[in-house]
């Protein structure tokens, strides 16, 4: 009885927290002649012909191309970067490390909106804005990625890598060859996260970009909504084109996303 | 022998990003603050001009009203949902991972995709508004996005809907470490799930929820992209929802844009967002000490 009551309220928060995106799922595959108001979940003339229509709109493929561009940069970016830096906070020594970590630790403490418009400036300044350039910088070697990174590399164990220095191995081919490799669990976590943030941004690209050939998916679908309104089937099958990347990479390393929330890799 | 400027190479393309792209911009922030600074460039120092127009500027006011509204409105529902979802899943049942997972989707989902989603869902011709007239219980649709309360409160059922699973899982892993003995021994004195909620899971969390709080309060008062979306860009009828970023954004972009005022109101954000951090710190470190 008790099991049976649990059952029903997960079913209920299944029902809420999945639900509109079926609804949104099932109104981008209903056909021309069918009433998108009427609450029926299944299409009774399913159609990908929305979606065929959607990139006749706007051109859906460029802005998904322009996004999937702006990911896979930030996620090589901050996997290599927030490495790299990671690794001699953790493991150099040298002078100034305290220092260097500081300014990391401070960049955690500014907020993206803070900066909004003075980071507009600096674009403007190396003539970036509206370009993928100026989407991608920002954002190229998160402060909290480093810091992340900086923990991996301080909780492995230091004796394999006392005994390469013995062997003659320098920075570098530590870095590469022994700690990556024992570190890629983290990195992985960087690098979903990266992928997310960046496939997800609006605010940046909606301030920065302004020609519609460089429009990512996100800024897309905005002026998508702002032109098309009247017809939500095409709303709706360019909501699906955005998101359902990020499920399937979601569904496939779900564990990894549960561990970046518990190191802490979404901002706060 | 490591030569003494190899750890600056690692560092550097970090140290460049971060320095370049965050701490310089909030540095000039802070200067252009005190500045009539425009978008064409310029700018002369003014003191504490910006600051007193700000005080006189009724959108300013609104602007804090709307963003310190969302914040008190979206912290109690955010802190509590999430804990109770995560009691839901705890248990290792069959399947539990497939909910788990369902439940966290919203989060990865971006902004945009959410707001659109919803927008459609609350519509008046949308599917809320038809299964409530279907059930009875209205005649006429709500206006949900084109009231300007009902707007701001559909943004904020948006953000609480978004952010569940995120908590949840937070949650999911401070319940891991509540001590099980405890519990037990509070079965063994006869008490009842709701009493064992309230004398032993609660406390064990508090610091778990209290930093629920502080990010869901600071991520709250940062809003943007839903009541951006929820409106199609206005703000609201006539602006009235348009929340402090989205007042930041519309004041300092575009060809007549107000960079000085802008950067006040972004520094007013700053010391907001920061005093928020702080508080929550405080609280903390006063559970500890007790």
């Amino acid at each position: 009885m008790k099991r049976v009551a649990r059952y029903a309220l997960l079913l209920l928060v299944l029902a809420i927290t999945i639900g509109p995106f079926l609804w949104q799922l099932s109104t981008s595959l209903k056909g021309a002649g069918e009433d998108v108001y009427a609450p029926d979940f299944v299409p009774s003339q399913p159609t990908f012909a929305n979606y065929a229509g959607v990139a006749e709109a706007v051109p859906v493929w460029t802005f998904a191309l322009n996004s999937l561009l702006v990911a896979v940069v930030n996620v090589v970016a901050n996997c290599v970067g927030a490495s790299m830096a990671g690794y001699a906070l953790a493991r150099l020594e040298f002078r100034g490390r305290r220092l260097a970590a500081l300014v990391f630790a401070s960049g955690i403490l500014v907020p993206f909106e803070v900066i909004l418009i003075s980071l507009f400036l600096v674009m403007r300044s190396f003539g970036l804005t509206d370009t993928l350039a100026a989407v991608v910088l920002p954002g190229a070697i998160g402060a909290l990625n480093v810091l992340l990174m900086r923990n991996a590399f301080l909780a492995l164990q230091r004796e394999v890598e006392e005994a390469a220095v013995i062997d003659g191995a320098n920075a570098w081919q530590r870095f590469w060859r022994i700690a990556v490799p024992s570190a890629r669990g983290t990195i992985l976590v960087v690098a979903l996260f990266s992928f997310m943030f960046s496939w997800d941004d609006f605010l940046w690209p909606l301030v920065v970009l302004s020609d519609p050939d460089n429009y990512t998916l996100t800024i897309g679908l905005a002026y998508l909504q702002g032109t098309f309104f009247q017809n939500q089937r095409l709303v709706a099958a360019g909501t699906i084109i955005a998101v359902a990347p990020l499920i399937v990479l979601f569904i496939s390393l779900q564990k990894h996303f549960f561990r970046g929330v518990g190191e802490g890799a979404i901002k706060g | 022998m490591t030569r003494w400027y190899t750890p600056w190479l690692f560092l550097l393309p970090g140290l460049a990003v971060v320095v370049t792209f965050s701490l310089a911009p909030f540095v000039n922030m802070i200067v252009l603050a005190f500045t009539d600074a425009t978008a064409l460039g310029g700018g002369r120092f003014t003191g504490l001009a910006n600051f007193q127009r700000m005080l006189d500027d009724p959108k300013f006011w609104l602007a804090l009203r709307n963003s310190s509204l969302y914040l008190a409105c979206i912290v109690p529902p955010l802190v509590v949902l999430p804990l109770l979802i995560a009691l839901l899943v705890q248990k290792k049942l069959p399947g539990i991972t497939f909910f788990r997972t369902a439940f966290f989707t919203p989060v990865i989902a971006s902004a945009v995709v959410v707001g659109l989603i919803w927008t459609w869902l609350l519509d008046s011709q949308g599917l809320v508004n038809n299964v409530l007239r279907a059930l009875g219980w209205i005649s006429r649709p709500v206006p949900f996005l084109t009231d300007e309360w009902l707007l701001l409160f559909s943004a904020m059922l948006v953000t609480v809907w978004k952010g569940l699973g995120y908590y949840m899982i937070i949650y999911l892993a401070a319940l891991g470490n509540v001590p099980n003995d405890l519990h037990e021994a509070a079965q063994v004195d006869g008490a009842g799930p709701i009493r064992r909620f309230f004398a032993v899971t609660v406390p064990a969390l508090r610091p778990t929820m209290v930093l629920v709080a502080a990010l869901s309060a600071v991520n709250g008062f940062r809003v943007f992209s839903e009541i951006y979306l929820l409106s199609g860009g206005s703000g609201g009828p006539g602006g009235a929802n348009t929340s402090l970023v989205m007042l930041i954004q519309q004041t300092g972009t575009g060809l007549t844009g107000n960079v000085g005022y802008a950067s006040a109101l972004s520094l007013v954000l700053f010391v907001i967002t920061l005093g928020l951090l702080l508080v929550t710190l405080r609280l903390n470190r006063r559970e500890e000490a007790l």
